[in-house]
């Protein structure tokens, strides 16, 4: 059972990198440019809209929520209000990162810097960090952003329904980079000249809080916090609970999105959150594509996809157990059986990264590892 | 010496998108902008080794289908991040229905 080193400074990753694993061409369906043109072209309405949806629920929610303060009667509207502030900000920070939500760039930025900080993502380093996510998607040593490891972290996961350690990590690394200094993993993917402005936007962060904690201290009420950082904690299980799904029990140091990440119907609400990141297979394949046209182009090339999970239900009673097993097995995954007529999964673009023969007959993945079969 | 290349027809490119162009060892995009004026730079991103040429361009920016940076395709300049370091351009010119790169 090979033991994994996810640590982007590791062995794993020189092995990713030797191998040419790391930053290698991936498999993509095939689309004639003049569909895949209309499919990226972008637009701001849509963005403006759920925007104005999203801050204006978020304004009335917190409104609410103040008013009636102390009473128990306010909780159902901080419940709401943080799903939109710890969850929803997630798939915003993402899109908008992208510079894919909206047509006008000034657009993007307004909302990535707002979502940032609400994640506690630090907005110049995590632009970096999902760049090389997108380069080397769940490539161990490589991928900074990889959720459910081998052996699952489980309890891991469970705290960040809470934002315990994600939100809390977010808080430490703000405070180390406002002293000048930058975690040692985080500057093997920050290029040198962008990391002044890691240690900016650190600085005024500070500043927010500490304005936040002082008002707090002054009203002797935690009310400001239950505004502006505490929801980061109550109101992140949303956005856990999507995105383990996203890669969780699928396959590892493969070059196909087909075989590591996962697209999951999911009722209209969570989609709003998520802002269609359950399209996930598309996403990764297609990042131009705006989050809106996600559903389009799933209908476009799910011939040539694993069939989705009906529902947020029937994806984890996929995971979970794949998860048990990965906690003793560790090479274990899940291979998902592919549409007939579908391209077969690019086996020989991960062998020849790896430097294998790839003279070898085309046919289902043998990717050193034992699959699991999808329910 | 820099020669000029005859890379394409202009009717091959539409108005505001781009094609690639490969000439021996070598990569290059050539662009169509909405002015309809023809510009080229390398083919490849500058932040990593991915054509270009599946890209969007979008008035006279060019964004990269992997990360989406984007270029000012007219001067080779990097716009947004993840690229920092700019494209390198190349001459065009037109004659007749053919576009022209000096290389």
């Amino acid at each position: 059972m090979a033991k994994r080193d996810y640590s982007l400074l590791g062995a794993d990753a020189q092995r990713a990198v030797d191998t040419g694993l790391s930053a290698a061409d991936w498999y993509l369906t095939d689309i004639p440019r003049k569909e895949m043109k209309a499919l990226m072209k972008r637009e701001d309405g849509p963005a403006i809209r759920d925007a104005i949806i999203l801050f204006g629920s978020m304004i009335a929610l917190a409104g609410i929520g103040i008013a009636l303060w102390p009473s128990w009667l306010s909780a159902p509207f901080w419940l709401a209000y943080g799903v939109l502030y710890g969850s929803a900000m997630d798939s915003r920070w993402h899109e908008c990162g992208h510079g894919t939500a909206f047509k006008t760039p000034w657009m993007n930025n307004v909302v990535y810097q707002i979502a940032s900080f609400c994640m506690v993502r630090n907005p110049v380093t995590w632009r970096w960090s999902h760049a090389r996510h997108h380069t080397d998607t769940v490539i161990v040593g490589r991928d900074p952003e990889i959720v459910a490891m081998r052996p699952p972290a489980l309890f891991r996961i469970f705290l960040n329904f809470f934002g315990i350690l994600d939100a809390f990590n977010g808080w430490k690394r703000m405070l180390v980079n406002a002293t000048g200094k930058l975690d040692e993993e985080e500057a093997t993917y920050i290029p040198d000249s962008e990391k002044p402005k890691v240690v900016r936007i650190a600085r005024i962060w500070v500043v927010i809080y500490a304005v936040v904690i002082t008002l707090a201290v002054a009203m002797g009420s935690i009310l400001p916090l239950m505004v502006i950082g505490l929801p980061r904690l109550y109101g992140a299980w949303h956005h856990v609970l999507t995105g383990v799904l996203q890669h969780a029990g699928l396959a590892e140091n493969v070059i196909d999105h087909r075989l590591n990440s996962r697209t999951v119907y999911m009722n209209p609400v969570s989609r709003f959150i998520y802002w269609n990141m359950n399209y996930h297979c598309e996403h990764h394949m297609f990042p131009m594509v705006p989050y809106h046209r996600l559903p389009e182009l799933h209908e476009r090339i799910k011939h040539d996809l694993p069939v989705p999970n009906t529902s947020m239900w029937q994806a984890y009673r996929e995971v979970l157990p794949i998860l048990r097993r990965q906690l003793q097995y560790h090479d274990e995954f899940l291979q998902r059986d592919l549409p007939e007529g579908a391209a077969p999964y690019r086996v020989d673009l991960h062998r020849s990264a790896l430097g294998e023969d790839v003279d070898q007959p085309k046919g289902k993945a043998d990717l050193n590892s034992p699959a699991v079969p999808a329910e | 010496m820099a020669d000029w290349i005859d890379a394409c027809a202009k009717d091959d490119i539409e108005e505001e998108d781009l094609i690639r162009f490969d000439h021996g060892d070598r990569t290059f995009a050539i662009y169509r902008s909405p002015e309809d004026e023809f510009f080229c730079t390398d083919g490849r991103c500058t932040h990593e080794d991915v054509h270009l040429a599946d890209g969007l361009v979008m008035d006279h920016t060019i964004e990269c289908p992997k990360h989406n940076g984007q270029f000012d395709y007219r001067t080779g300049e990097a716009k947004r991040a993840p690229v920092c370091v700019n494209l390198a351009t190349y001459p065009v010119k037109v004659e007749g229905d053919r576009v022209f790169i000096e290389i």
